[in-house]
């Protein structure tokens, strides 16, 4: 069936099987690969992308549910000339390894900022709850407030 | 004698024998001469202190450096980038020797079509260390061949010529690299040159901000996984779900019903099927039905009783003195065991590729540490030459030992061949943690003894595991009878402490029912948790301070040395003690992986029955450390991974399946568990660059655990670590 949907702030229309997974849709039919896949259960937020501003783990979130919504990916979050605050952050404390995992805990770390502008150690626990293998916690709990710094500088 | 004279000599050096022997490149040894212990002992001696030089192609410049008529430059890596740093301390190090400024230059991959091809792995935390003396040759060369050039063309003569930032210039003229190479296509290589003092250089040894950082924030298509080829279909394969089980066939009816699905390939060794989509190929597979030849249906305690000291075969990997005679008396010797169990690499890309098989040609895109094994397999299966298939390695969404084995290559390739097409064709996560070349479980039986005055007159270490480096195709399997203990396996197992007067390491094989091998650090996280928790343990048996205990058990050689060092610095600036303080506890432990010592303090308190880690403080001795930054970073991606596998991680065969296969159910470290302070003190007892990547993984667990010891009075002896 067709679904349209605003994505990084362009109107956009597919032509999918409604149960197709959001992910899917964004990695093989609009190209967009910064959003990845882990694990397919909504395990490890690797899929990790904005709703209507909410995180979502878009590997379990059927594109039907995104049908009028505005969709953010981790390519619409910044530019390299105009870096998301959690982006600049994560310049700074130069916090990816391999990689891989780090859009989705950009993009949970966005979307937790807007609930949370400035947020305790607990807070954080308790919202970020994604895997890295590579285990960049340390440095990615010093960027998190880091970029809850420079968002409310910015503000 | 000067850094370069000393790594420029030539001969038959510890390092070459044992290239030649363990890893099997020439082996000019026979079998029958070396398959007795004594001769074994000095080659796994040789394979514990030796580091390993890189042994590719590093006399053709134009190999790895590409000069652009823009006066960009092009590394073409033959190691991968899979999260270690490797691209910037490349960099780093070939700037600087090149005259160029970081940002001229830009790392690739380089394609096995490129000729520039790693013949062993991206692994065993060599790449840096292994390419420090080659790499600077290169570039260094490679600027004096730029100087010729631009003397041609500017009409000075070379030896009036300086470089700086990508600009020759002299004799009142200049000209950038990109202009003096322009136009020439048969540069004549010259003399390497002498290469610059390492303390002059001007990006090696600062914290230089990792070169794919930007890529990596932005959520660029690197990976294997973003790969994508024109026309490509999709792939899914029937694994199997349970050890030990062989495919016999598959009713493919319902398969071919399903809407997408394009073809389904029946090979000898499985099934797999194409499809329009992901979804269509995953839904294809799905309706599949596969019959499996399980040859046993295997539980965790069988899998456990075959893992126990005596089991296997035997193997005598270190000895000094007569430690058995005199740990004969029951009395006097005090016994102690401990275990590890099967370990998931859980890295989150999962495996995959993305092949297009033309006639008798092949492309191959993937997330790979063995390239060129890679593109073996490959042409084996389809029948072609090595050299008609070309691996575009990608980044590598997590590499940790899991990318030395990629049959998933071999698959696409066979499906790719069967529809015409190039196939994009990935695990998913459930395949992924059954299919996994796991982390072998472990048994270690301790026993030592201590003389009147507190110190250890005697000490030995047994360790039974699964293969680790046999079976895997960069290790040959002639080195199986010549070596005898798996030399993965035993990694970190071997007594560190020389000044202990009798010592010995066995190593008890076993082969188990399912795929194991190279786990970040192989057996060092295991081993170094047995070792040094005895270690603690027999120190507080002597009532000494554990930081004492250690340094007077350790020999006064330059491996001592430093391993001392590290000690003493990580002790100090946790400013370590043996008292509870406020309900927090410290531990110790150290070791020496790979000529790289690393020391761990942890602090530790029990919140609502758990362990909590606080503050973890690292010291590491990697020689000249050419990126502090990065260094770092790997050791806090060591702790904070080695700390998970110690405190949460743990496979389990149930019913003849491998479980969990989820995150979740798969306990790992999170955000919560990570400790809010990591302190890494760097020394650098040596001039040149040592292995980084894995060594730091060693103390992790014995440290933790000999804090909790010290909070509780309970000694830890398995991981994953309980209380309960």
């Amino acid at each position: 069936m067709k679904i349209s949907f605003n994505i990084n702030g362009q109107p956009q229309s597919v032509e999918v099987d409604e149960k197709t997974p959001l992910l899917w849709v964004v990695r093989d039919i609009l190209d967009l690969k910064g959003t990845k896949f882990g694990c397919g259960k909504a395990a490890c937020g690797a899929c990790t992308l904005h709703v209507n501003g909410e995180a979502i783990r878009s590997c379990s979130f059927p594109v039907k549910y995104a049908e009028g919504k505005e969709i953010t990916t981790i390519e619409g979050l910044g530019t390299p000339e105009k870096l998301h605050p959690v982006q600049q952050a994560w310049m700074e404390e130069v916090v990816p390894q391999c990689g891989y995992c780090q859009p989705g805990f950009m993009m949970a770390t966005a979307a937790l900022l807007e609930k949370i502008p400035n947020p305790t150690d607990k807070d954080i626990d308790d919202n970020i709850v994604n895997v890295c293998r590579c285990a960049t916690y340390y440095r990615m709990r010093k960027a998190i407030h880091r970029a809850a710094e420079l968002k409310q500088a910015n503000v | 004698m000067s850094e370069q004279q000393k790594t420029e000599k030539k001969g038959f050096s510890r390092r070459k024998f044992l290239i030649r022997t363990s890893i099997g490149v020439g082996g000019a040894l026979i079998i029958g001469a070396v398959s007795c212990n004594p001769l074994r002992r000095m080659i796994a001696g040789f394979a514990n202190e030796a580091e390993l030089a890189y042994n590719g192609e590093t006399k053709s410049p134009f190999l790895w450096f590409e000069i652009k008529a823009d006066n960009q430059i092009v590394l073409h890596s033959p190691k991968v980038e899979m999260g270690q740093g490797v691209f910037t301390g490349l960099s780093q190090i070939a700037a600087d020797e090149l005259d160029v400024d970081m940002e001229q230059l830009k790392v690739v991959h380089a394609t096995t079509a490129s000729g520039n091809i790693d013949p062993r792995s991206t692994g065993g935390s060599d790449s840096t260390s292994g390419l420090w003396q080659p790499l600077r040759e290169l570039a260094a060369t490679t600027r004096e061949m730029i100087k010729q050039e631009a003397a041609k063309k500017m009409g000075v003569d070379a030896s009036q010529l300086s470089t700086q930032s990508g600009i020759v210039s002299g004799g009142g003229k200049q000209m950038t690299y990109g202009e003096a190479m322009d136009g020439v296509t048969e540069p004549e290589v010259p003399e390497t040159p002498a290469l610059k003092d390492p303390k002059t250089y001007k990006y090696v040894g600062k914290p230089i901000p990792r070169v794919d950082l930007v890529d990596k924030v932005m959520g660029a298509p690197i990976f294997g996984m973003d790969s994508s080829m024109p026309g490509m279909l999709y792939g899914a394969v029937a694994r199997p779900p349970f050890v030990d089980a062989v495919f016999v066939s598959a009713d493919t009816s319902a398969a071919k019903k399903v809407e997408g699905v394009v073809q389904i390939v029946e090979e000898e060794d499985f099934v797999g099927v194409v499809a329009t989509s992901r979804m269509a190929a995953e839904a294809g597979k799905r309706a599949l039905k596969v019959e499996w030849d399980v040859k046993k249906v295997w539980q965790t305690s069988e899998i456990e009783e075959m893992v126990k000291v005596g089991k296997g075969k035997e193997y005598v990997i270190q000895k000094k003195g007569g430690s058995k005679r005199i740990l004969n008396d029951p009395e006097t010797t005090i016994t102690v065991e401990f275990k590890s169990p099967i370990g998931a690499h859980a890295q989150i890309e999962p495996n995959g590729a993305v092949v297009s098989v033309e006639g008798d040609k092949a492309t191959v895109m993937i997330a790979t540490q063995v390239a060129k094994y890679t593109r073996g397999e490959v042409a084996k299966r389809l029948g072609i030459p090595e050299e008609n298939v070309n691996i575009i390695s990608t980044y590598v969404g997590g590499g940790f030992g899991r990318r030395l084995h990629t049959p998933n290559a071999i698959q696409a390739a066979a499906l790719s061949k069967a529809v015409g097409k190039p196939v994009k064709c990935f695990f998913d996560r459930k395949e992924e943690f059954q299919n996994d070349t796991f982390r072998p479980p472990t048994h270690h039986v301790l026993k030592a003894k201590l003389t009147e005055d507190g110190k250890i007159e005697a000490i030995e270490h047994n360790v039974s595991s699964g293969d680790v480096a046999f079976g895997s195709a960069l290790v040959p399997s002639i080195a199986e009878p010549i070596l005898g203990a798996d030399i993965g396996a035993w990694r970190g197992g071997m007594i560190q402490y020389g000044a202990i007067p009798n010592f010995r390491t066995i190593s008890w094989r076993v082969k188990l029912p399912f795929a194991t091998s190279f786990w970040r650090s192989l057996g060092l996280l295991a081993n170094t948790f047995a070792i040094e928790s005895f270690i603690d343990e027999l120190a507080i048996k002597a009532k000494k301070n554990p930081v004492d205990f250690r340094l007077e058990h350790i020999q006064d050689d330059q491996r001592g040395f430093r391993l001392k060092e590290v000690i003493k610095a990580a002790a100090e600036k946790a400013g370590y003690q043996d008292e509870v303080v406020n309900g927090r506890a410290m531990g110790i432990a150290a070791s020496t992986d790979a000529s790289t010592p690393c020391a761990h303090v942890v602090e530790v308190s029990i919140e609502e029955g758990e362990i909590k880690i606080h503050k973890i403080t690292c010291a590491i001795d990697p020689g000249l450390a050419v990126n502090p930054d990065q260094i770092k970073a790997q050791c806090e991606g060591n702790i904070l991974m080695g700390m998970s596998a110690a405190m949460f991680e743990k496979m389990e065969v149930k019913d003849g399946a491998l479980k969990p296969t989820i995150y979740g159910p798969y306990r790992m470290a999170l955000m919560r568990h990570a400790p809010k302070e990591i302190d890494v003190v760097i020394l650098e007892n040596t001039d040149k660059p040592g292995p980084v990547g894995e060594p730091p993984m060693g103390p992790i667990g014995a440290a933790i655990a000999n804090a909790v010891f010290r909070l509780t009075g309970k000694r830890l002896r398995e991981m994953p670590l309980s209380l309960a």
